[in-house]
């Protein structure tokens, strides 16, 4: 299995940055593809799409159900819609519209969280998004998908703009460098993808903390002798069952990493499985718990809440009782 | 085409379907259902171009119902048109029926699910932009209640709606002045409702929502105005049709026994009478 490539850690683009690029690609070839946007198309990375696409790039200002909701009646004309906002505002203010007129209604509006998770740092709780997935999760008809990388964002956005159905993908702003460079490891909704695989310890990551993980799990390997398995679990719902079913059959440990709240998470979703299907193997849910977060950058509060190379040692460490 | 005569009758007889149909759920929006039976009738007999036996046609007219609360109204048309059996709403609200109290895409006809308020305004303008992508023929039509209204959302698609110039798409409102807790004015005041949407940049007409002739003219005369979303005020009568019910709060979502219910048929047979 690949190893994170060194290079890439320094030419690695945000996912957002993928995102855009790739949409520009599809809207080459199908003009019902949209880009719909909430004074957005700036952080959203889509000014050059706007430029190349004037006629595919609908404005709808600051007001997100209205976003969504137009992005709804677009769909149902047959419109490819990307419907891109903040994810703490696309799934706090338009949760009705996302539960009702995507989901309910079948709309299949493809939901573009943009600067996700704590992507904002220091802009505090108001920008941060550490409820999306928990929310989300509750709603029947939605797919949610985190990517992890440059490969994975790319493959999701075309995969998703053929799906016609709901999704939500959420997209961090950080520059990130590919997980693998394996191409054998491919890409596919619905399925995790194993990056690297050990007997010690599963981590089951998604979005932007796959790479803490991949990196802890390398550590890991050198410092203390232990083969950990590294799941970018990029689909949280539906989760891959089947891959969760046999990385806890395959190690000892469990541990989870996501930039959410601990609660109704990734995390979560693999602990019910597991419990209702009678596994115990050691496990933990790392995440931001439940408290406003402390004031930083992505890459301060991903550290201070231990979703980090070091705290990810440390957690693997304590659950192997070493 | 229906006649005039034969519209007025239809109305009458869709009063007395929606009632049979509330008392066989044993539930239902009564009131709402009355006052804007008479927009329903006009737009599927007279305005809308859709198809039961075609209704994916991707030209087709579009009819979203915001207060899909008043779905009762939508199914007595639906069945009228042929979209389903007439016999499938005695079945409205039973246990594992595809015939909920508020529209859903499970019912042949229904172009979107709604029934929490303030949405369907939005995806009226998404299908109306749409239309114009594309260069298509069609129409959008939505009916809201006057006691939705305040919901932002509304405010925030109409500002849409004109910013595009959204001339495909007309907005009716059901004024029947009543909410559940009493009348809009003192719930939530949203007049001049008239101004508020002209100064949105919308063209605005006032008709009297029961009267099938200035409905007829109304649609007939779209877009009011060229380059601008078109908003049609129906002024209305909660309950309308049934005398006992006319105006009455207690009527936004009251059932009839069957007492009521023979003295409602009553009126409206009689009614029934005098248009022929």
């Amino acid at each position: 299995m690949g190893t994170v490539v060194e290079s890439q850690v320094v030419n690695g683009v945000a996912n957002l940055e993928v995102f855009s690029n790739t949409l520009q690609e599809l809207a080459q070839r199908d003009r019902d593809i949209l880009a719909v946007t909430s004074d957005s198309r700036g952080s959203g990375k889509l000014v050059p799409f706007g430029q190349k696409f004037p006629d595919q790039i609908i404005e709808i200002g600051i007001a997100e159900q209205n976003l969504v909701g137009v992005a709804a009646g677009l769909a149902s004309a047959g419109k490819k819609v990307f419907a891109v906002s903040p994810a703490c505002f696309l799934t706090a203010r338009a949760l009705e519209q996302i539960k009702n007129d995507v989901a309910y209604s079948d709309n299949p509006v493809k939901l573009i969280g943009i600067s996700a998770g704590v992507s904002y740092g220091a802009l505090g709780s108001t920008h941060h998004s550490l409820h999306d997935y928990a929310v989300l999760r509750a709603i029947n008809n939605m797919i949610i998908v985190a990517p992890a990388d440059n490969f994975e964002t790319q493959q999701a956005i075309k995969q998703a703009a053929e799906l016609n159905k709901p999704i939500y993908l959420r997209f961090g702003k950080k520059p990130m460098p590919l997980l693998t460079n394996d191409e054998s490891n491919s890409f596919q909704l619905g399925k995790g993808r194993v990056i690297t695989e050990g007997e010690d310890i599963a981590i089951i990551a998604t979005g932007e903390a796959v790479l803490p993980a991949l990196q802890a799990a390398e550590k890991l390997k050198s410092s203390h002798g232990l083969n950990a398995t590294v799941v970018s679990m990029h689909t949280i719902k539906p989760l891959d069952y089947a891959l969760l079913k046999q990385v806890a059959a395959n190690t000892k440990a469990l541990l989870t990493v996501e930039e959410h709240s601990v609660y109704g998470g990734l995390g979560e979703a693999c602990a019910s499985y597991l419990l209702e299907n009678r596994y115990s193997n050691p496990f933990k849910i790392m995440g931001i718990p439940d408290e406003y977060t402390v004031t930083g950058s992505q890459a301060e509060i991903m550290n201070h809440y231990g979703i980090s190379e070091a705290g990810i040692i440390a957690a693997s460490l304590d659950l192997l009782n070493l | 085409m229906m006649t005039g005569r034969e519209l007025e009758l239809r109305s009458n007889l869709y009063r007395q379907k929606i009632l049979k149909y509330i008392v066989g759920a044993k539930a239902g929006h009564t009131g709402g259902s009355l006052s804007c039976i008479d927009i329903l009738n006009v737009l599927y007999n007279y305005v809308l171009n859709v198809d039961p036996k075609n209704f994916g046609a991707a030209d087709r007219d579009r009819y979203i119902q915001s207060k899909g609360h008043c779905v009762e109204a939508l199914f007595v048309v639906l069945a009228d048109k042929g979209f389903f059996p007439e016999s499938d709403l005695e079945t409205l609200c039973k246990y594992k029926s595809h015939y909920i109290g508020h529209p859903t895409r499970k019912v042949h006809g229904v172009e979107q699910n709604t029934g929490a308020l303030g949405h369907g305004l939005s995806l009226s303008v998404g299908t109306a932009l749409a239309a114009k992508l594309d260069n298509k023929p069609y129409r959008v039509y939505t009916l809201l209640g006057d006691g939705e209204l305040p919901e932002g959302s509304n405010w925030e698609a109409a500002l849409t709606a004109s910013h595009y110039n959204l001339d495909n798409l007309c907005a009716i409102i059901d004024k029947n002045s009543l909410q559940i807790t009493g009348s809009t004015a003192d719930v939530c005041n949203t007049d001049p409702i008239d101004e508020k949407f002209e100064s949105f940049g919308w063209e605005v007409e006032h008709v009297n929502g029961h009267s099938i002739s200035e409905l007829k003219q109304a649609f007939d005369s779209l877009p009011l105005k060229k380059g601008k979303p078109s908003l049609i005020i129906a002024h209305t009568v909660k309950g309308n049709g049934v005398s006992f019910m006319e105006n009455q709060v207690k009527w936004h979502h009251g059932v009839p026994d069957a007492g009521q219910y023979e003295e409602a048929i009553k009126e409206l047979e009689q009614k029934k009478a005098a248009i022929l």
